[in-house]
């Protein structure tokens, strides 16, 4: 067990942090466009967006451990994100590194690094939740050109992206419901789709239902070969595993938490005085650090060069529950005037914290629901028979 | 960057898997824990002699002088089985004379804790049931070249086998005037009783001191002076038994897992039904999640890490709040055979009660986090 980082390490440590301070935007010009631009430019010319893709797409070429250090400094300083384009960053570029032709790869990489436009995901379809692989969006090919009708729901960010990543069904008759599965890369400006936005419990609208009727899509606009669209999604999502994002999300939530329960009096005292609500952080706190020491442990085994299985499963799970129980916390320590949203004179933090409890669904269901992630544990890796 | 174990540390825990499963199955830890002394001295030899009791000792002294990350790959397996013998105590008192002893003491009394000759134990708690410096009453009085014991100690593990005891007392009014004291067994005036409990796997025992007669040669470091070296030994004690609980929890799930894959109940393997499976998978990522922290907690004490006690507080009060739970979720869905004395998994029920307050509960554990860590 060793957890000091090597000289080459700690070289490039050295390296990022001279970035940072250099670059970063200035407190009061944290979401000043200009600044964030600049931000992201000399982010770019630094190859710290795509860090992880190889160089010859215009990645950094970055080692598993650089990943690590350079998301870990890059948090440690709450610094902007590395780049504007979530989904593209996230897992349609790296579908498209994996699966795409030459032509697709030097149209799309470049703009998803330059954050030119956003990416949306249509995986989810009103029947098809959890079972993402019945999904049934129909997909006929005419020609050069493949013909979309069906639907699409829970799309974040739809009504403000120029591309779709589509899974559309090609073949109905299949032995398995995963064969005959396609993956589309396909404009959102065509009028055969229509875009509803969906109001949240929070209020705002996130996400949306996305209509395709007789969407006309050129067959170069596939990724990967007909059929093979389960593959191309299930290599996708296992880029969204690493966690260590995930926990320092979770530990900036947990001080702004603290933060609020040593500043909040109830009943004469300090709220972090109060037993429970005392208890309830330093568990919370134990997890978070849990998770972050779960994550070590997997990414040994990524050094190592072993795939990570369903193990991620466990932080996912951690994770599903923190978001909810640190909401729950914040409104509760903020009493009755906990429930108050945005606008009211005596709302703590004008409604932050209530809105951030209405919030967790997004990624409590968003990445697979914890009941499904107890299945996946539950039957690939104790091996108790599937349901 | 590796969190993992080394190829030796790996190859020892095949070792100690094959030597359990050997010498110490199920039924013949059952046999053991029937006996008068609760472990079997065969055994223990045997260990001492493949050098597993001595394993973190250090080698002028009969020692293999290996970091605690070694010693948590040992306790796993033991766990697992819930191998009967005192080898958390013994181990925790030779850190005690090593760490804080002289020279003098550490050649009189680690060869014999090393080559299993002898079995060693620190005693602790008393009346009070009082982590805290202030729970230490037993009283120790000059007089001339010795020094005399007088009191009770409580819920001290392997009390009545212990050859050695490492004794907390007081020397002074003030709250942390206290010292470590070694005593023999034999001692005039010591007197060691069983206290049966629910786990047969883990003795403890009162240790009754009727003016004993100590020569002050036996105290450790200055006197009065000990108490930085008793939150040492609770730590370390925490630590060792939160690494013994991480494969007993294993074993109560996997024991659970393997029964509901055969019992079939409505037509199908209960462990098809998710009011089975889930509290299962949820068990599995508590008990992966403390792993993690204890594993962290052993290299950063191996390290002399100024997290490690922070480390291992939140372990232990992890792994206090999972491991008894497995026991008890395991019974549950075991239905009715899992009340009886004949199936095994209420074997790791009792452990789980015998762990939970073991140097500090959860409740003990999160105040020492808020106290480390400042909330």
């Amino acid at each position: 067990m060793d957890f000091q980082l090597s000289t080459e390490e700690e070289a490039f440590r050295d390296e990022v942090r001279a970035f940072i301070e250099q670059n970063l935007p200035s407190d009061s010009d944290r979401f000043n466009p200009a600044a964030l631009a600049n931000w992201n430019q000399k982010a770019r010319e630094a190859r710290y967006i795509g860090f992880a893709w190889p160089k010859d797409v215009g990645g950094g070429g970055g080692s598993i451990m650089q990943q690590v250090i350079l998301k870990e400094e890059m948090a440690k300083v709450k610094a902007p994100s590395l780049g504007t384009c979530f989904m593209g960053l996230a897992w349609v570029g790296p579908s498209i590194i994996q699966y795409g032709n030459e032509k697709q790869k030097q149209q799309y990489i470049p703009e998803i690094l330059d954050g030119a436009y956003q990416w949306c995901t249509g995986y989810s379809e009103p029947d098809s939740g959890s079972d993402l692989a019945s999904l049934k969006c129909k997909c006929v090919r005419d020609g050069d050109e493949y013909v979309v009708n069906g639907q699409k729901i829970w799309t974040s960010i739809a009504m403000w992206s120029k591309m779709i990543i589509l899974l559309v069904r090609t073949e109905t008759e299949v032995d398995q419901k995963h064969d005959g599965i396609t993956c589309l890369l396909v404009p959102m400006d065509d009028p055969g789709i229509e875009v509803r936005p969906i109001r949240n419990m929070g209020g705002g609208a996130v996400f949306a239902e996305v209509f395709f009727n007789e969407v006309r899509v050129p067959v170069e606009n596939r990724l990967g070969a007909e059929g093979q669209g389960w593959q191309v999604t299930i290599s996708a999502l296992a880029n969204e595993r690493s966690s260590i994002a995930e926990v320092y999300g979770l530990t900036r939530k947990m001080e702004d938490v603290k933060q609020l329960a040593r500043e909040t009096r109830r009943a004469g005292k300090r709220a972090i005085d109060i037993p429970s609500v005392r208890r309830r952080i330093l568990r919370a706190e134990m997890k978070i650090e849990a998770m972050r020491l779960n994550g070590q442990r997997f990414l040994t085994k990524q050094l190592k060069g072993e795939p990570l299985g369903s193990e991620t499963s466990i932080n996912k799970l951690h994770r599903a529950a923190l978001e909810v129980e640190l909401g729950e916390l914040a409104v509760e320590i903020n009493g009755s005037a906990g429930t108050l949203t945005k606008g009211s004179d005596e709302a703590p933090d004008d409604g932050a914290w209530a809105q951030f409890a209405l919030g967790w669904p997004e990624v409590v269901i968003g990445g697979g629901t914890p009941n499904i992630q107890k299945n996946i544990i539950a039957e690939r890796i104790l091996g108790l028979p599937k349901d | 960057m590796n969190f993992g174990f080394s190829e030796e540390q790996e190859l020892l825990r095949a070792e100690v898997r094959k030597f359990l499963d050997q010498n110490a199955s199920i039924e013949e830890t059952r046999k053991i824990v029937e006996s008068q002394e609760g472990f079997d001295r065969h055994l223990w030899n045997r260990m001492a002699e493949l050098g597993w009791v001595g394993l973190t000792m250090p080698e002028q002294h009969g020692g293999m002088g290996l970091g605690l990350v070694t010693l948590l790959v040992v306790l796993e397996e033991t766990g697992r089985s819930l191998f009967p013998s005192p080898l958390i105590s013994t181990v925790i008192a030779a850190k005690a004379i090593e760490r804080f002893g002289n020279d003098e003491q550490q050649a009189r009394w680690l060869p014999g804790l090393a080559d299993g000759s002898q079995v060693a134990t620190f005693a602790l708690l008393e009346q009070s049931d009082d982590l805290a410096a202030e729970g230490i009453e037993l009283t120790s009085t000059r007089d001339g070249d010795d020094v005399l014991l007088r009191g009770r100690k409580l819920y001290v593990p392997d009390a009545c086998t212990a050859n050695l005891i490492v004794v907390a007392v007081r020397s002074g009014a003030d709250p942390e005037a206290v010292s470590l004291v070694v005593v023999e067994s034999d001692a005039a005036g010591l007197e060691a009783t069983d206290l049966p409990a629910m786990d047969l796997s883990k003795r403890l025992g009162k240790i009754d001191f009727s003016d004993v007669r100590v020569p002050a040669a036996s105290v450790l470091g200055s006197p009065g002076t000990a108490w930085p070296a008793i939150r040492y030994l609770i730590d370390l004690g925490a630590a060792l038994v939160t690494a013994e609980t991480v494969g007993a929890a294993e074993q109560a799930n996997q024991i659970t897992v393997d029964f509901a894959k055969e019992r079939i109940q409505f037509g199908s393997p209960i462990g098809r039904f998710q009011g089975v499976k889930h509290p299962l998978a949820e068990m599995y990522v508590d008990i992966e999640s403390y792993k993690s922290l204890i594993y962290y907690a052993f290299w950063a004490l191996d390290e002399g890490e100024d997290g490690a006690a922070l480390a291992i507080s939140r372990a232990k009060a992890y792994a206090s709040e999972t491991f008894p739970e497995a026991g008890i979720n395991g019974v549950q869905l075991h239905g009715g055979v899992g009340y009886t004395w004949e199936y095994d998994i209420q074997l790791y029920l009792k452990r789980g009660k015998w762990m939970r307050p073991m140097f500090g509960d959860a409740n003990y554990h999160y105040d020492r986090i808020a106290s480390l860590g400042g909330l």
